[in-house]
């Protein structure tokens, strides 16, 4: 795959209005190229907490960027409405105003980056939020194991879309990793991106499930070259989710692709992120990595749960000088 | 910057180390630090201090006592002292001092990388996170061998007294590197840390103070190249190990040639980073940053030469290009920085002028640019392309964050261009292909070589070099005989008659019936007439002129060594294939022993049973020698990460062998065949007694499958070849049994080129012992033990 140094940096700068990718014609002899060292992403990624660090004022103000990269989400069997209610009222108010008074930044409108519900919920948050820019996040296509036939997660798709969801949030068919069918994947993954129409596509390659970082990369690949405006690591059912080496073998495609293409494409890590501590080396990686252009919702995001809250204690914590509890903050 | 501010920007902010606990340590100490020695402090003799400043922002941190020749004594008898009960106390004892040590160094690990980096100018990431941690490792990995000494090396014992001289680049990590295994095997230290980095060895010493190490075993000198050269002059010290310039090893080299001091030298290197097409170009970059950007780039074993298979040249060089913009150099305490101080303004001089140097010769620079210090002494990471290996900075160490990039085409002309160096510390292979990678890896002339992955260490594997990077290794069981020594070598005689000069009678022995023999010098599966065109006369045991043998000379050496050049694939044979042309040589001696049994008994009167059994044992040290070609094996180590370390043994390559002039037909024989059974080319001086049996068992090599060239032999003056074989700068390695003189010869000329010498200085080996033919001792001289790091994971 030879780059095309003309369309570099040319896309349109504005925070929010990136140029949606178009995809790009699928090219197995480059996804057979691909060769991912696990030692060496490990050994990488295992410093890339330890050569930055941010403190103090730095630190509230990152914790506080974290929080408008949360898809916050609720995917469970028991989901209500009400529940999905509290959840999009914690959405459009994350953090206390007391908090937000004593840091100084209640003008910045700090709104959690979407709210991420199953497609019986889209209706239910798309209400809650009306009059906000928070968009609703739909998983999809057979969330989360993917295992079922394409014209239902198509139908599925447009039924989201239809709902209301600004975002979809699609699994790849993983047994066509393992089988080999790449092709498989990118037209499947184009038929989705189609159906998406302008909602925006977030394609969850589970990497937990995904065996090798080879296998990581060449996914990622795929789902650029088939349109996806995010690549996302897990659905949060995996054994294994969201993890710093994985993600670091997802931007670096990301990067590449970008050089290639002058797209950019957003990443998602999901499952796992917790502590703010975590939330801070994911968006240290993404600095690193890509640069600050990256370190906003449109381009990144976390899909977590309970992240916010260790979000609150902490920026508590820094106003105050002493320990939070977590009852002492709203829950959704 | 407010909040609202810094969420916009996204900056990073500044996160500084808190140094207050160190500066108050400093403090307690009136910053001035002293010598320790047999467990006190001392002031030096001299009265003297010199300064030594934080290269990061020149600010004062201590006055150094400037350590001289009368300090060195005082520590030296102290050590001394303190010796022979440090080991007699045993391993155990000593095994519970060193893990003392370990859980001193982690209980205090914060104090320790605060100050190495105020000292030092490092990174505090790389302190903490690199140095000390390996310091703890490297004492608790050692506190196991004290534990399992005399089990593990039953028929060794320490050398006593160690001198040990280290850099300012890693202090306290060289420092551990030099004493756990000295300490571990019994040995009492001397030590003393480079001028600009004595910190950490102060507070070492206070460690070994707290836990109550006994007085005298670690002794600390402060101070300069004067102390350090006191150290090396001394005579009761029994081994210097050293690291730093090669210029300065040389010296040390020189000057402890015929001392009968031990020696183990770590220094310079040029190390090749190989990238191949189909590694993982961005784990590379990051390989890169780890091998020539980290410490400065002020790192023996840097990954300083970046050699790129041309198909994915400009590719990794854009990579590279983008990488450096993200590096940040700065304050050494900053938590946000990449790389750290130059460690001296006259350091970061010769940096600068390299990189001019560079660029004259054609050189194209990339500079990394986030700069964030005020004073100090910095230099930003560098990339210089347009760097060919003929270009000064191909070939010379810089010793600073400067990365020359160079292409090929295959990987044969990447093992050629690694190889086109004085230097053989390290290298580092990437490729995902296991094939390309473990053909490359052996093929290259240096002691480590890192495989998709660099800077990687453990107390558990070897490092050291090839070539002028120097010899002996530290870390792992191959370090350990570093400060250690078989025995019976400490009881060997020494030889008090002068060499037997042939000058008996010239009257010839008339035998009229047989056919004139003419002995021939044997190069290169030859048999050739000395190019000198003179013989020297040989006498048999009654002092009768029995025939002649060449004088070989200088070039009949070169064409020697030539010839062995050309046999190097006798390196690459299989163990087994060479075991089988030993077997051979044995047997074809087998079927002419009664001869050989004869000519012995004729050139020393020995009696006939005498020389039956001597060519009987010489038999059997063949068989040894075969027996040992497939099973003197490499070790795998396991240091803790997920990586496997092949110790692999290695042939030294060209080995000049000068045969014991006492030990006859058995001595030559005991001598070649181990070196050559371990895949070594050998040049071969017999002595002048045995000159005779040697052309004659040319004819037996000649039968035996032998290659060409892989064993050579000259006869002739001994003294004059072995001069001419020490300056040859192709010869890798000297084994050399004769006089003290000879002996201070051959390592004062080995210096040039740092051959690996093996000398008796004058002791006479029992050739006829088993106790010391049958130790490890000459399979060990015929090796280099190359570590080869492989990190695994699907």
């Amino acid at each position: 795959m030879s780059t095309n140094e003309n369309t570099t940096n040319k896309t349109a700068q504005t925070s929010g209005h990136e140029l949606r990718n178009p995809g790009i014609p699928f090219d197995l002899g480059f996804i057979n190229s691909i060769n991912i060292n696990r030692s060496a992403v490990e050994r990488r990624a295992a410093t890339i907490a330890t050569r930055r660090t941010v403190k103090k004022q730095h630190q509230a103000a990152w914790l506080l960027k974290a929080i408008t990269f949360i898809d916050l989400t609720t995917l469970a069997g028991d989901d209500t409405p009400g529940k999905v209610k509290r959840l999009c009222q914690k959405a459009k108010q994350p953090v206390s105003k007391e908090l937000l008074e004593a840091l100084d930044v209640t003008d910045l409108n700090i709104t959690t980056g979407a709210v991420c519900v199953y497609h019986n919920m889209i209706n239910t948050a798309v209400t809650a939020l009306a009059g906000t820019n928070i968009p609703v996040a739909a998983v999809s296509t057979g969330f989360p194991a993917g295992q079922s036939p394409l014209p239902i997660k198509l139908s599925e798709i447009t039924a989201s879309v239809n709902e209301g969801a600004k975002e979809i949030d699609i699994v790849i068919s993983r047994e066509k990793i393992f089988t080999g069918d790449w092709q498989g994947i990118y037209d499947e993954v184009k038929a989705f991106r189609t159906a998406c129409g302008n909602a925006h596509i977030k394609t969850i390659l589970a990497t937990g499930e995904l065996a090798t970082f080879t296998n990581v990369a060449k996914a990622s690949w795929v789902c650029m070259m088939a349109g996806a405006d995010f690549i996302k690591t897990s659905t949060g059912k995996e054994p294994v989710n969201a993890t710093l080496p994985v993600s670091l073998v997802m931007v670096r495609a990301i990067r590449e692709y970008y050089q290639l293409t002058g797209i950019k494409i957003g990443y998602k890590p999901a499952g796992g992120i917790q502590k703010a501590k975590q939330a801070i080396e994911f968006m240290i990686l993404m600095k690193e990595e890509l640069g600050n252009e990256w370190l906003e919702p449109h381009l990144f995001r976390f899909g977590a749960s309970s992240l916010l809250g260790d979000i609150e204690r902490q920026l508590e914590h820094h106003v105050t000088g002493c320990y939070s509890a977590s009852h002492r903050h709203a829950i959704s | 910057m407010s909040i609202k501010e810094i969420f916009t920007t996204m900056e990073y902010g500044t996160a500084s180390e808190n140094s207050d606990v160190a500066q108050q340590w400093l403090a307690n100490l009136d910053n001035t630090f002293n010598h320790y020695v047999n467990g006190k402090w001392q002031k030096p003799a001299s009265k003297k201090y010199f300064d030594s400043n934080n290269p990061a922002n020149n600010v004062h941190i201590a006055n150094v006592a400037d350590g001289s020749t009368e300090d060195v004594e005082q520590a030296v008898i102290a050590a001394r002292k303190a010796q022979k009960e440090w080991f007699n106390i045993g391993g155990h004892a000593r095994a519970k001092f060193l893990y003392a040590i370990a859980r001193q160094i982690q209980k205090h690990s914060r104090l320790f990388a605060v100050l190495e980096t105020l000292d030092n100018g490092k990174p505090i990431r790389e302190s903490r996170d690199i140095d000390i941690p390996l310091v703890a490792r490297h004492f608790y990995h050692h506190a196991g061998w004290a534990q399992i000494m005399s089990t593990e090396f039953k028929d060794f014992e320490p050398l006593g007294v160690v001198g040990q001289i280290i850099p300012w680049n890693f202090p306290l990590l060289m420092l551990a590197w030099k004493v756990a295994p000295a300490l571990a095997m019994g040995n009492t230290v001397v030590l003393k840390p480079a001028e600009f980095t004595s910190a950490t060895a102060v507070l070492f010493a206070q460690v070994c103070d707290e836990i109550g190490l006994p007085k005298g075993v670690f002794n600390l000198i402060l101070g300069d190249g004067k102390a350090g050269q006191a150290i090396v002059e001394h005579d009761d010290i029994d081994k210097i190990a050293f690291t730093g310039s090669t210029q300065v090893g040389r010296m040390i080299r020189k000057a402890t040639a015929g001392t009968g001091k031990k020696l183990s030298l770590e220094l310079g290197g040029k190390s090749a980073f190989i990238v191949f097409e189909d590694a993982d170009l961005d784990s590379v970059v990051e390989g890169i940053v780890d091998a020539i950007w980290f410490n400065q780039g002020q790192v023996c074993c840097a990954g300083s030469r970046l050699l790129m298979q041309e198909s994915i040249a400009d590719k990794l060089t854009d990579k590279l290009v983008t990488r450096m913009k993200k590096l940040v150099v700065g304050d050494s305490l900053s938590k946000n920085i990449d790389v750290g101080a130059i460690i001296d303004a006259s350091q970061l001089a010769k940096i600068k002028e390299m990189v001019a140097l560079g660029v004259s010769e054609g050189a194209t620079v990339h500079q990394a640019s986030c700069i964030d210090y005020k004073d100090g002494c910095f230099y930003p990471p560098t990339l210089l392309t347009d760097v060919e290996p003929a270009s000064t900075i191909a070939q010379q160490e810089i010793f600073g964050p400067v990365l020359a990039a160079m292409t090929f085409r295959s990987p044969a002309e990447a093992v050629q261009i690694a190889n086109n160096s004085r230097y053989g510390l390290a290298a580092s292979v990437w490729s995902e292909n296991i094939n390309v990678a473990l053909d490359v890896a052996p093929k290259i002339k240096a002691g480590v070589v890192w495989i998709n992955c660099t800077n990687i260490f453990d107390a558990s594997a070897g490092f050291g070099g090839y070539r002028e990077s120097g010899f002996g290794r530290e870390g792992g069981k191959e370090g350990l005989y570093e400060y250690i020594q078989e025995s019976w070598l400490t009881k060997l005689s020494t030889n008090s008659s002068k060499s037997k000069e042939n000058k008996k009678t010239t009257k010839k022995a008339s035998t009229p019936l047989s056919i004139d023999q003419t002995a021939k010098l044997f190069i290169g599966g030859k048999q050739v007439r000395p190019d000198s065109g003179y013989s020297l006369p040989v006498y048999d045991a009654s002092g009768t002129h029995i025939a002649e043998i060449p004088e070989g000379s200088r070039k009949d050496i070169r064409n020697a060594v030539e010839a062995a050049n050309k046999a190097a694939t006798w390196s690459g044979a299989t163990s087994h294939n060479r075991a089988q042309v030993l077997y051979f040589i044995a047997e074809n001696l087998q079927t002419r022993a009664t001869e050989f049994a004869q000519r012995i008994c004729q050139l020393t009167g020995k009696p006939v049973k005498d020389a039956e059994s001597e060519v009987d044992l010489a038999i059997n040290r063949i068989f040894s020698a075969a027996a040992w070609a497939d099973k003197y094996e490499g070790q795998i180590h396991i240091p803790p990460h997920r990586i496997v370390t092949l110790a692999m043994k290695e042939s030294v390559g060209n080995i000049a062998i000068v045969a014991p002039e006492e030990g006859g037909f058995l001595g030559l024989i005991s001598t070649i065949m181990p070196a050559i059974a371990m895949g070594n080319r050998v040049i071969v001086v017999p002595s002048r007694e045995t000159a005779l049996l040697a052309t004659d068992f040319y004819q037996i090599l000649n039968t035996s499958d032998v290659p060409a060239g892989v064993i050579n032999i000259i006869t002739g003056d001994r003294e004059a070849l072995t001069d001419t074989l020490a300056k040859h700068y192709d010869i890798d390695g000297f084994w050399y049994w004769g006089t003290a003189e000879g002996s201070k010869l051959v390592e004062l000329e080995s210096a040039a080129t740092m051959k690996r010498t093996w000398v008796n200085h004058g002791k006479l080996y029992d050739w006829t012992s088993d106790e010391q033919m049958n130790s490890e001792i000459f399979l060990r001289h015929s090796v280099e033990i190359k570590n080869v790091w492989v990190p695994y994971g699907a």
